[in-house]
């Protein structure tokens, strides 16, 4: 007889007997009467015996994942919209907290603390892009991009959407799935702005060309996945407008320490990623996406996402917290809400707040600083290396392209000559462009220490002299 | 019955985070960078006029605040009897392994061969669910199970268009009592959505779909049991009827609960299905998430799944892009960390273990059935039809309103005061007067039931006795009852502190 499961209170024999007796069954198969016979599987599923110790668990997980690589055990020089960041610990502790991590739903006085929290996420990312209407966060970067493009066509009326050749591949093939298929409804037809190759940014004469009055969004990312700072973003805001299109632009949170916000610059809605703000990688399980727009009821009134909004309560003085517009989504309005919602990443809402309010306005300004510094002096030195070049230095915030082409060797095999010695090179870019055969995408942040990168540096020259 | 319990939530009249600290006051200090300094890496032209307007505190103040919302936050330390959401134990365990940094420090472009061990648990969860559902392949990558809904309609897409039949099949069909995401996301995915109604028995009839299949049907969404407590014996019927036309058959197993090990979607010959592993599989829900809908399909679907996907070659591990993929719903893997504590729960439970948690759900929502039938003011959902119930039951204060003019919200919003977190209603439309739908589940013991149904038989008394009491619920709580009739006006909604103090001050000029 196996002893009673610790996760069911009323696997214990007492307690399932006392059930039982009150329902009126000697066997729980008589309550599942409702369920034809020959709908039952139960001969199909291959049967196994549950792992009640929770150290025998423990121990099986632990040996499954011995071995594994992170950027903990190497130096890591990984990024491409996911970047690691120092978490602090109080991030760790308050999710963790059973209150938070495993509430669900509640009402806005017996959930009033989570919701507030909630409240504090969305006032700070609005404080740090500058727009004072945030939604709560959806899925990643990619779905906040997918979404905020569909907003503007519903604003807009229109179905062509423009965005940068060159972008991240994770996030574009997210953004071709929100956009549709041209044979059904609402779909969305997508034109590639070319990035000019001697400035990695986007070229505004290539934008010129492919703005008509069919264009209901312009989406530019900042830093761009080249890692290049869009230099003439107001520029490129502007000639969105010229043609009535949203201006629509993504952006990395950390830099906007020291970087103005696109909003500044007249961007209509900001997107971006909640990863750098307090959230571990977890093989890119660590995402998030935030939404934001001018606090306009023409823009309010076509978001997705569920708002947590503060408002009095019934008792003098008193506030609390509760969803606005509930109504425009799909859990209230079903087919005829904006898109759809559900269960997404909100605990890392939470995270983010803690974040955001440990760094502080200095916090955020010095490690954005600290980032673009480490960033460029990484690259200057890194391009020293024989053979080896950087691509747009005077644009990096935090990652770089590197060209590995003059050393006749593949960012592959230089990948793996580099983890043999502890180091976690970067993203191979081979295949996903012109010229990019043989370059690879750096990240640099404030956890990469300057030993770091002089033992990349070493590597490097071992590797491309070998 | 067990007794009612004192109860008060912990109220700290705590500030929003902008009204505490001072200037100059931190939490963290970032590095300092090695590189020689340099004012001028970010053009004068692209820099911020001012810091961003966040709080400056200490980062004691900050976790105290952050413990006090804590504390000011029920979730699961009461009583929840959140019915469709399936409330279970969430075992530290699982967190502590996930914060290990072979999890939460893997970076998602690192190369498949360095991280083999997390692949591999990826991959022996894929094996579990398919053992369960009888389906072919699965993916983890929907960030929840409304993405999961709209990976299938993404995929009805792909597979229609890869048969050159797409502009034809435009018509997805679900059910009135299908959660809202299944209609939402066929029509965000471009398709017409055809809504069949609930007949007297509880579920849709057969002859009302045939009425509507044909050669524009591309999929059905629909879940049974239903959050009713009521399975549609006609199913196959159903299933049939779409595949007698060329349509595709999806699964929402959100009530899969009560009937683990018992029913597998693609025997029933469902062409696909999806769990919520943030409920049924046991992993935190964190008040929205990071969740995850884990969308398993038949060996024909597979090859339209998004990729990256796990497979296994030999002793190794591999990332592909299947065949025909439709590319994306959200970056990369999903939320792995989820996926490993979904593996380490299944594990924990075998089969043998979900075979009781399903039974004990079921013993427990017919426990709960008897015990709340007996208080008067209490009905049930088409009464008499397919009894016994399942994992849930749904109920309605219809007559109970009636007599005391209190509402479901009202009881909702008073037995919070005792510690029970606030029931689900209904999700759209409440076809059900005063509905209310709690989930017993197999977690919560013999005497946490008791409790539960203790205080709603008191608070349905206290309306009785003294109905402002109850309306003007909850008493015992961090705050009072929300009034929310500003929350969908453009000048007083406000979703961050900056509109909150511009629209407070726009008022106060007006009314000096």
């Amino acid at each position: 007889m196996s002893p009673s499961h610790p996760y069911m209170a009323n696997s214990a024999e007492g307690s399932r007997n006392a059930l039982l007796e009150a329902v009126g069954v000697s066997d729980p198969d008589e309550l599942f009467r409702q369920i034809p016979a020959d709908h039952r599987s139960d001969d199909a599923i291959v049967p196994s015996a549950g792992i009640r110790s929770e150290f025998e668990l423990r121990r099986m997980l632990e040996d499954r994942l011995r071995g594994v690589a992170s950027t903990d055990s190497h130096v890591s020089f990984l990024g491409g919209g996911y970047w690691k960041h120092h978490i602090p610990a109080l991030c760790d502790e308050i999710a963790a907290r059973p209150e938070i991590s495993t509430s669900v739903w509640g009402t806005p006085s017996s959930d009033h603390g989570r919701n507030q929290a909630w409240f504090e996420f969305t006032s700070q990312m609005g404080a740090l892009v500058d727009l004072e209407f945030v939604g709560l966060p959806v899925y990643s970067w990619g779905c906040a991009a997918g979404h905020a493009l569909r907003m503007a066509a519903r604003l807009t009326g229109r179905s062509v959407v423009v965005i940068p050749a060159g972008l991240d591949r994770e996030r574009r093939l997210v953004i071709e799935t929100y956009c549709g298929y041209r044979e059904l409804d609402g779909s969305l037809s997508i034109r590639e702005v070319a990035l000019d190759p001697a400035t990695g940014t986007v070229s505004l004469a290539a934008l010129a060309d492919v703005l008509d009055d069919a264009v209901a969004a312009v989406y530019v990312e900042t830093p761009n996945s080249w890692g290049v700072i869009e230099a003439d973003i107001a520029r490129i805001i502007d000639a969105a407008h010229a043609v009535g299109a949203e201006a629509i632009v993504g952006v990395d949170p950390i830099s906007l320490g020291v970087m103005a916000s696109p909003a500044s610059f007249g961007a209509d809605i900001v997107v971006g990623s909640l990863q750098p703000l307090g959230i571990p990688l977890n093989a890119g399980g660590g995402v998030g996406g935030f939404i934001a727009s001018r606090d306009e009821e023409r823009y309010a009134r076509q978001f997705p996402t569920l708002q947590v909004s503060i408002a009095p309560t019934i008792r003098e003085g008193e506030r609390a917290f509760g969803m606005t517009l509930f109504g425009q989504s799909s859990y209230g309005a079903r087919e005829l809400g904006n898109d759809w919602t559900g269960n997404s990443v909100y605990l890392w809402a939470v995270r983010a707040a803690i974040y955001l309010a440990l760094l502080g306005p200095q916090g955020m300004r010095e490690l954005a600083t600290t980032v673009v510094g480490n960033a460029r002096r990484a690259a200057a030195l890194i391009a020293e290396v024989p053979g080896v070049s950087v691509r747009y230095a005077d644009g990096i915030f935090k990652e770089f392209i590197v060209d590995f082409s003059d050393t006749g060797l593949s960012v592959a095999r230089i990948n793996a000559a580099l983890f043999a010695r502890g180091i976690l090179g970067g993203h191979d870019l081979s295949g996903t462009g012109e010229g990019l055969e043989g370059c690879a995408l750096y990240c640099v942040t404030e956890v990469t220490s300057e030993s770091d990168v002089r033992r990349l540096i070493t590597a490097l020259e071992e590797v491309v002299a070998s | 019955m067990s007794t009612i319990r004192r109860y008060h939530a912990a109220s700290w009249d705590e500030p929003v985070i902008y009204e505490l600290g001072a200037p100059g006051r931190r939490g963290v200090v970032p590095p300092s960078s090695w590189a020689p300094a340099a004012d001028d890496l970010i053009p004068a032209d692209l820099r911020r006029a001012a810091d961003p307007d966040l709080p400056e505190l200490a980062e004691y103040e900050v976790r105290r605040h952050y413990t006090h919302l804590s504390q000011q936050t029920m979730g699961m330390v009461g009583i929840s009897l959140f019915g469709t959401c399936t409330m279970k134990h969430n075992p530290t365990v699982n967190e502590q392994i996930t914060a290990r940094p072979e999890v939460a420090a893997v970076h998602p472009r690192q190369d498949p061969s360095t991280y083999q061990g997390l692949l591999g648990i990826v991959h022996s969860l894929e094996d579990e669910l398919r053992n369960l559902s009888g389906m072919s392949a699965f993916s983890f990558q929907p960030g929840g199970g409304a993405d999961a809904a709209y990976l299938h309609t993404v995929i009805t897409r792909a597979y229609f268009a890869s048969k050159g039949e797409l502009a034809q099949r435009r018509q997805i069909i679900t059910t009135a009592q299908a959660h809202p995401c299944n209609p939402a996301t066929a029509k965000a995915a471009g398709f017409e959505v055809i809504t069949l109604p609930i007949e007297e028995d509880g579920y849709p009839s057969v002859e009302a779909l045939r009425a509507v299949v044909g050669p524009h049907t591309a999929a059905l969404m629909l879940n049974n049991p239903d959050d009713i407590g009521i399975y549609n014996p006609h199913i196959t019927e159903f299933i049939d009827a779409v595949h007698e036309v060329g349509g595709l058959a999806f699964y929402d197993s959100a009530n899969f609960n009560g009937v683990m090990t018992r029913l597998r979607a693609r025997d029933l010959g469902f062409d696909a299905c999806m769990y919520m592993l943030h409920k049924t599989f046991g992993v935190p829900k964190g008040g929205n998430g990071p969740s995850v809908g884990a969308y398993g399909c038949s060996e024909e679907l597979a090859r339209f799944l998004p990729g990256p996907r796990v497979v296994k070659n030999g002793e190794t591990y591999d990332l592909i892009e299947p065949e025909n993929s439709v590319g994306r719903v959200r970056e990369f893997l999903g939320n792995v960390q989820q996926l490993v504590k979904a593996y380490s729960w299944t594990r924990a439970m075998g089969t043998d273990g979900l075979r009781e948690a399903a039974d004990l759900s079921v013993l427990a929502n017919n426990y709960m059935e008897k015990q709340l039938m007996a208080i008067p003011g209490v009905t049930m959902a088409f009464p008499g039809k397919a009894l016994p119930r399942l994992e849930m039951t749904r109920y309605s204060l219809e007559e109970y309103t009636a007599e005391t003019g209190v509402t479901g919200h009202d009881v909702q919003n008073r037995m919070t005061d005792f510690g029970i977190d606030a029931f689900w209603t209904s999700h759209e439309p409440a076809f059900i007067p005063e509905p209310f739908t709690p989930e017993a589940g197999e977690m919560w013991s013999k005497e946490d039931l008791d409790e539960w149904i203790a205080v709603l038989a008191h608070v349905l008394e206290e309306g009785r006795r003294d109905p402002e009491l109850v309306r003007t619920a909850p008493h015992n709580q961090v705050v009072a009852q929300i009034d929310g009739s500003g929350l969908d006006d453009p000048d007083t909604w406000a979703v961050t502190w900056a509109a909150y103090r511009r629209k407070t001050a726009a008022r106060q000029t007006v009314g000096s």
